[in-house]
């Protein structure tokens, strides 16, 4: 295996049976009114303060990595592709290093295959797609593998708490 | 209409900005989000209803850090399937249940033949197995050689960000 081993830093939160339904609830369908805390309260039994102090607890704990809108980068305008390395091990922190300088860089994972490293590019305007991956290849000697997608099919998956 | 290109204006993009991050965790949040663009509350709901509208926004409310909550399996399934059948399969592997993401997406021929990726969490890799192995069989003779990439690290997640 070329990729390192998994960090060991991502810790399982502890969720009450409130902190479960409010996850698997808000998934989707906030409200767009006024007082939406007070509505989704509402829908779960629990007052508009408990909801709020909840969000902001798993927040800090890292249960949610955001609550609010879900933008679709495309439509706003901006280029997205998933792209991929074959980095020699040796050289793996360096190079992880000098791709996730880049801010464009929204996401990279390391993942076991010959193909070791995969990231999301994010740019404010489908041109610049190409000129960052000219930057990591120039920034590191490695070819980088574009996957932009053709099609995008349903996207459906709600995690369950 | 969830298709086609609806341009933002510059109000929108401010309302992107202000959100992108997170919504306020205040009772009147788009209130909050409207002082910070300069505009009322009721805007901020109808301009954010409409870009909801137009899959602008595709959704508003939890994201989960499927990591924290015990989704420690996280496989990029790749597939290699006649191009002529990727559309179909696509919408059928998209509508499980624990596929989070499929697209279809260019191969990298000879190296890397798969052209249908499909992101299976699971809390554990015998679970994401038992469902590729799920996948394989709906696929039967369109699967022509598959793989599951586990992530095995986080190097960087950052989210998607727009400038200001």
């Amino acid at each position: 295996m070329n990729a390192p081993r998994a960090r060991r830093g991502v810790e399982t939160v502890t969720l009450d049976d409130t902190d479960r339904a409010i996850i698997n609830a808000l998934q989707g369908g906030f409200p767009l009114c006024e007082e939406p805390y007070a509505e989704a309260a509402k829908d779960l039994g629990i007052s508009e303060d408990d909801l709020i102090s909840r969000l902001k607890r798993l927040l800090n704990d890292g249960a949610l990595s955001r609550f609010g809108p879900m933008y679709h980068a495309e439509r706003l305008g901006g280029g997205l592709t998933l792209a991929a390395l074959k980095v020699p091990e040796e050289r793996y922190e360096e190079v992880t290093e000098a791709v996730n300088a880049l801010p464009e860089v929204a996401h990279n994972y390391a993942r076991e295959h010959a193909l070791n490293m995969w990231f999301v590019l994010a740019t404010e305007t489908p041109d610049g797609i190409q000129e960052a991956i000219e930057r990591i290849e120039e920034a590191t000697g490695l070819t980088v593998y574009n996957m932009p997608k053709k099609e995008e099919f349903f996207v459906g998956l709600r995690f369950e708490a | 209409m969830k298709d086609g290109n609806h341009p933002i204006d510059e109000v929108d993009r401010a309302i992107v900005l202000a959100t992108q991050e997170g919504l306020p965790l205040t009772p009147r949040p788009y209130e909050a989000v409207g002082e910070e663009v300069g505009i009322p509350a009721a805007e901020v709901i109808s301009r954010m209803e409409r870009m909801l509208e137009t899959g602008i926004i595709r959704r508003i409310g939890a994201v989960p850090n499927h990591y924290a909550l015990g989704y420690h399996a996280n496989g990029m399934t790749v597939w290699d399937v006649p191009d002529e059948r990727v559309k179909e399969l696509g919408q059928r592997m998209g509508a499980l249940d624990y596929v989070s993401h499929c697209y279809h997406r260019p191969r990298h021929l000879p190296e890397w033949p798969y052209n249908l990726f499909a992101m299976v969490h699971g809390k554990d890799r015998d679970l994401v197995e038992t469902r590729v192995a799920e996948m394989a069989e709906m696929l039967g003779a369109d699967d022509r050689g598959h793989l599951i990439l586990y992530s095995s690290r986080i190097l960087k997640k950052t989210g998607l960000r727009i400038g200001g």
